[in-house]
């Protein structure tokens, strides 16, 4: 579970983040929604510690992040994993060294169970063959499981994924969300995640909360976003024709 | 001037971070091995063909240079020996190298700023700049006293060659002028420079590299400025270097 305590954020006298406040539950795909330009991103970077927030607080089960020593907050790196928007894969590593990095830099394992446990989690992926092949030769959507193998490498407790299908046809985005949730399960992780994708919201939406200019205007279930009277997020649902459609 | 004191406090704090433990050994010592590959012996051939040609190159001109029969014929020798082993093997070779070597760590490192692969090398809580940035240091730093020392013996090779294909010198004239009044204090002295300048070419760029913000084009731009200012660090250490060692 990851709180977030009235949280602040400016830039040299620009406000982007306004007073948030919720709570991101264990066991769940938690989203945050927003128009491009809201603040989706930054508030994620001030979850993982890419950006220090003004003020406010945000803690990880109970342990404050910014009250956090280096060899803490080094523990907590560990426990945290993360899929960049254009996944963020080392190019000058194969796939399965790219999976096998994280245990090798933190682990005391063993070659052999690096191996193993890289490629245990690449096929948990649904990724077979594609070990010895570089992240240039690899299409978009098989980066992506790459990326989620790599961040579930070290058994995380918290995932988070800036827009986990950005740049993926509807199909293979759909199987990436269902892919993060199954894991979320599985694992019992905490996820957070990025998106604007209303797809997204309607298939893995367990815990939504919506940003509107820098302030979190809604918070709730994927079940009560079709019924809620919130007009900005009306204006942000019903964007598309086919949910305007669908509500009618 | 106050932007130029920004940066070299940036660069500063930069290199401590540098300049820590490596996290793990065994990777660290992979990593240099790597890099001493890309970046030095990938350079060997251009530092023996550029050598090869301005040491003949020198001869010829000190040989066509000199008509008054005052001045012996050795002296063609003798300057070409010092030149190339004063100036020419670690200055002008180090200021084509932070072409070469300077846009390629630049470029190297903007690449992975910009698709967020040092993003995602601290978010699992390893040191990025620990981790990239000093195996190219150590790795270009210890290898370069050997490009140096090739770049020597190639230099005064190409002029040996000219005084065997020409009839401005005979070679056993240039084998007098090369060894006449030889002190092996200037290729320690030479050394010793390269390796200073190794450091500013390897660290500059990184730090240009390491700070890109934006896309492809800031990173072309990085790797620009990295090399220019490398090149105007090189000549004023020179000037610094050479009084100090050798001025009187
Ligand atoms: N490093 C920064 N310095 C200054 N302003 C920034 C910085 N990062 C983001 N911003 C500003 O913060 C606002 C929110 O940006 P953010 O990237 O969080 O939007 P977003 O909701 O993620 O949008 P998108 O859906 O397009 O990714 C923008 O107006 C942006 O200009
Ligand atoms: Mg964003």
């Amino acid at each position: 579970m990851i709180e977030v305590l009235n949280l602040y954020k400016s830039f040299e006298n620009k406000t982007v983040l306004t007073d948030v406040s919720t709570v991101f539950e264990k066991g769940k795909t938690n989203l945050i929604i927003g128009r491009s330009g809201s603040g989706k991103t930054v508030l994620m970077k001030n979850l993982i510690g890419l950006m220090t927030p003004t003020s406010g607080e945000i803690l990880y089960d109970r342990r404050s992040f910014s009250k956090m020593k280096k060899p803490e907050l080094k523990n907590l790196r560990r426990e945290m994993g993360m899929l960049f928007q254009g996944s963020a894969l080392f190019d000058s590593m194969t796939v399965l060294d790219n999976v096998m990095f994280p245990l090798t830099m933190f682990t005391r394992d063993s070659y052999k169970e690096r191996v193993n446990r890289a490629k245990f989690c690449l096929e948990r992926v649904n990724l077979n063959d594609a070990d010895d092949l570089y992240p240039a030769e690899i299409s978009g959507g098989m980066m992506k499981r790459v990326a989620i193998a790599r961040a579930i490498a070290l058994n995380p407790d918290y995932l988070f994924c800036d827009e986990p299908n950005s740049g993926l046809d509807p199909k293979t985005a759909m199987l990436i969300d269902e892919l993060v949730h199954d894991i979320t399960k599985e694992y019992n992780m905490t996820t957070v995640i990025n998106t604007h994708d209303m797809n997204s919201v309607m298939n893995i939406g367990e815990k939504i909360i919506f940003i509107s200019g820098g302030r979190k205007a809604w918070e709730g279930t994927s079940a009560e976003i079709m019924s809620s009277t919130n007009k900005e997020l009306n204006d942000f649902v019903f964007a598309s024709d086919f949910f305007r459609r669908m509500k009618e | 001037m106050l932007k130029a004191l920004h940066n070299f406090g940036e660069y500063v704090l930069l290199m401590q971070r540098t300049f820590s433990v490596p996290e793990r050994f065994g990777v660290f010592f992979r990593q240099m091995l790597q890099e001493i590959y890309k970046l030095g012996v990938d350079s060997l051939w251009i530092v023996i063909f550029i050598s090869l040609f301005i040491g003949a190159v020198l001869t010829v001109q000190v040989g066509l240079n000199i008509t008054s029969p005052l001045i012996p014929d050795f002296t063609v020798g003798y300057i070409t020996r010092e030149v190339v082993l004063l100036e020419f093997s670690s200055t002008i070779m180090c200021l084509i190298l932070a072409g070469k070597v300077g846009s390629n760590i630049a470029s190297e490192l903007g690449t992975m700023r910009v698709t967020e692969q040092i993003d995602a090398l601290e978010i699992m809580g390893v040191n990025s700049a620990n981790y990239l940035i000093l195996p190219k240091i150590a790795g270009f730093v210890l290898f370069i006293p050997v490009l140096v020392i090739i770049s020597m013996f190639f230099g005064i090779g190409g002029g040996y060659l000219m005084a065997y294909l020409s009839s401005m010198i005979t070679v056993a004239k240039y084998e007098f002028g090369i060894m006449f009044w030889f002190s092996p204090f200037n290729i320690t002295y030479s050394v010793i420079k390269s390796m200073v300048f190794a450091f500013i070419i390897a660290s500059v760029a990184s730090y240009y590299g390491y700070n890109v913000r934006g896309g492809a084009l800031q990173v072309g731009k990085a790797s620009t400025n990295s090399v220019v200012m490398s090149s105007v660090l090189i000549l004023a250490f020179d000037l610094i270097i050479t009084n100090l060692m050798l001025g009187r």
